[in-house]
């Protein structure tokens, strides 16, 4: 299977191209905001002015990093969290930072699907579990903000990734395949 | 014990990978579910080359401890305690653990409840320690339902049990982590029966229950859940489940809970036999 490749900067017209069912490799600065950043900033908490999400993506992700030997961060496993936790606020953040893609695991409501398509923004699935995959594709642990607020796993962390594989599971187009799974599963369960 | 907690971060045992490799081989060519297969399969190879986590989420941290009578339990979780902390300073455990009435993480992975023990003494002079570390996203989707359930048209009997069962995989479906495995207690009582559930996910993926019933119940509950479409991680395809274990406990008259652990793929399960002196002499997994 071919990978569309997903460069920065993400731009709407790149977003808006995608589908779902489209797999992915993503290039470029992505920064981790998981439960406590998302409830922080539903209750209108300020993110540090270093966190630009403008054209940005979003990543689940508590990851397990480790200083070096030198005080470098190193990112020794970093896989998707369960998405739908945010979902009473994800809309939110997207229509407030202009984000163009999130990553997860679970895929989102209707909330989310909504706001995708309003304001140009996608889904994007990765596989839970492949820390090791997935850390492999971070080149760069290049920041880390509000570690004290929050903890470790909570904080925002940033990312250079280079081919993080992921897959469109809802696009800026209305379309949702968690929708169509489970449809059809509950239909093929009363079979 | 640091090691056997190194080795069940990053190491996941034989028969499942064996289960995760067969299910690859079962799945159609160039779909979504093959390519995310592929992903697991080669995060195992990475995890167990590096000696780091399968996954971030290192999980809840629990020890089953078959025990000599006589064996000093408050020492063993002083041991084990101190490993915890040593294993999380090295990352094969992230910082996980978090109080839950100062939201303060310490990053010792060591507070109220944590690690978590279940001791159970046995007649023999062998110490088995067998440790499983449990990702929230899974522990999420566990679910227990009481009998009968109008809803489902479940009734207390087996065939209700099965409907609730298959229910709980539709309702999992995509934030397990998935392709997964179910322990399911029917019976007990409210925390028996979660806790029960949970000591079925130390069985073996390829062992047969002993009782012919619950066996049957098991083949049942998987070849159906795998009919489903639901596939690895809810992206479609034939791998739902790789695995079923039942076990069954006595119950009051008035209550009939079904339970059911859901694991995820990275089913970090790994046990040690212990010399008295604390060394281990042989792995269990």
């Amino acid at each position: 299977m071919n990978a569309i490749q997903l460069e920065a900067p993400f731009t709407e017209e790149k977003i808006r191209n995608l589908k779902v069912g489209d797999s992915v490799e993503i290039t470029g600065v992505i920064f981790t905001g998981r439960d406590a950043v998302h409830k922080y900033l539903h209750e209108g908490g300020k993110l540090p002015d270093e966190v630009n999400l403008k054209d940005g993506i979003l990543y689940h992700c508590g990851p397990v990093v480790i200083e070096d030997e030198n005080g470098a961060w190193k990112t020794v496993a970093a896989g998707p969290t369960t998405s739908i936790r945010e979902e009473p606020y994800q809309w939110q953040v997207i229509r407030d930072y202009g984000i163009r893609g999130v990553i997860g695991k679970g895929g989102m409501g209707p909330k989310t699907l909504e706001a995708c398509k309003e304001h140009g923004c996608v889904y994007l699935h990765a596989v839970g579990g492949a820390a090791q995959v997935l850390a492999e594709c971070i080149e760069e642990t290049s920041g880390v903000y509000m570690m004290e607020e929050f903890g470790s796993p909570e904080a925002i962390w940033e990312f250079k990734v280079v081919k993080f594989p992921a897959v469109v599971t809802m696009d800026s187009h209305g379309e949702s395949l968690h929708e169509k799974i489970f449809a059809d599963s509950v239909a093929a369960l009363q079979q | 014990m640091v090691e056997l907690i190194r080795r069940t971060s990053a190491e996941l045992p034989d028969d499942v990978h064996r289960a995760i490799l067969s299910s690859l081989e079962n799945e159609r060519k160039g779909e979504i579910a093959e390519a995310t297969l592929k992903i697991i399969d080669k995060n195992i190879a990475i995890a167990k080359n590096k000696s780091q986590p399968i996954c971030q989420d290192t999980g809840s941290v629990l020890f089953y401890v078959d025990c000599p009578v006589g064996m000093d339990q408050i020492a063993f979780e002083e041991v084990a305690k101190g490993a915890v902390i040593e294993a999380t300073k090295k990352g094969y455990l992230r910082q996980n653990s978090v109080d839950t009435l100062t939201g303060v993480n310490d990053g010792t992975n060591v507070g109220r409840g944590a690690p978590a023990f279940h001791f159970h003494q046995t007649r023999s002079n062998e110490i088995q320690v067998r440790l499983v570390l449990k990702g929230g996203g899974c522990e999420n989707v566990g679910a227990q339902y009481a009998l009968p359930n109008t809803k489902l048209k479940a009734n207390r009997d087996l065939e209700g049990c099965k409907k609730v069962i298959l229910d709980a995989v539709i309702q999992a479906q995509g934030k397990g982590c998935g392709p997964g495995v179910l322990g399911i207690c029917i019976g007990g009582d409210r925390a028996t029966g979660y806790e029960y559930s949970k000591h079925q996910l130390l069985r073996k993926l390829d062992d047969t229950n002993p009782v012919p019933e619950l066996a049957a119940m098991e083949k049942e509950i998987m070849d159906k859940a795998n009919t489903l479409g639901i596939g690895p991680m809810g992206f479609g395809g034939k791998t739902t489940l790789l695995g079923v274990k039942i076990g069954c406990a006595n119950r009051v008259p008035a209550s009939y809970f079904v339970s059911i652990s859901y694991m995820c793929w990275a089913y970090r399960r790994h046990g040690a036999v212990l010399s008295p002196e604390g060394s281990i002499e042989s792995w269990l997994y």
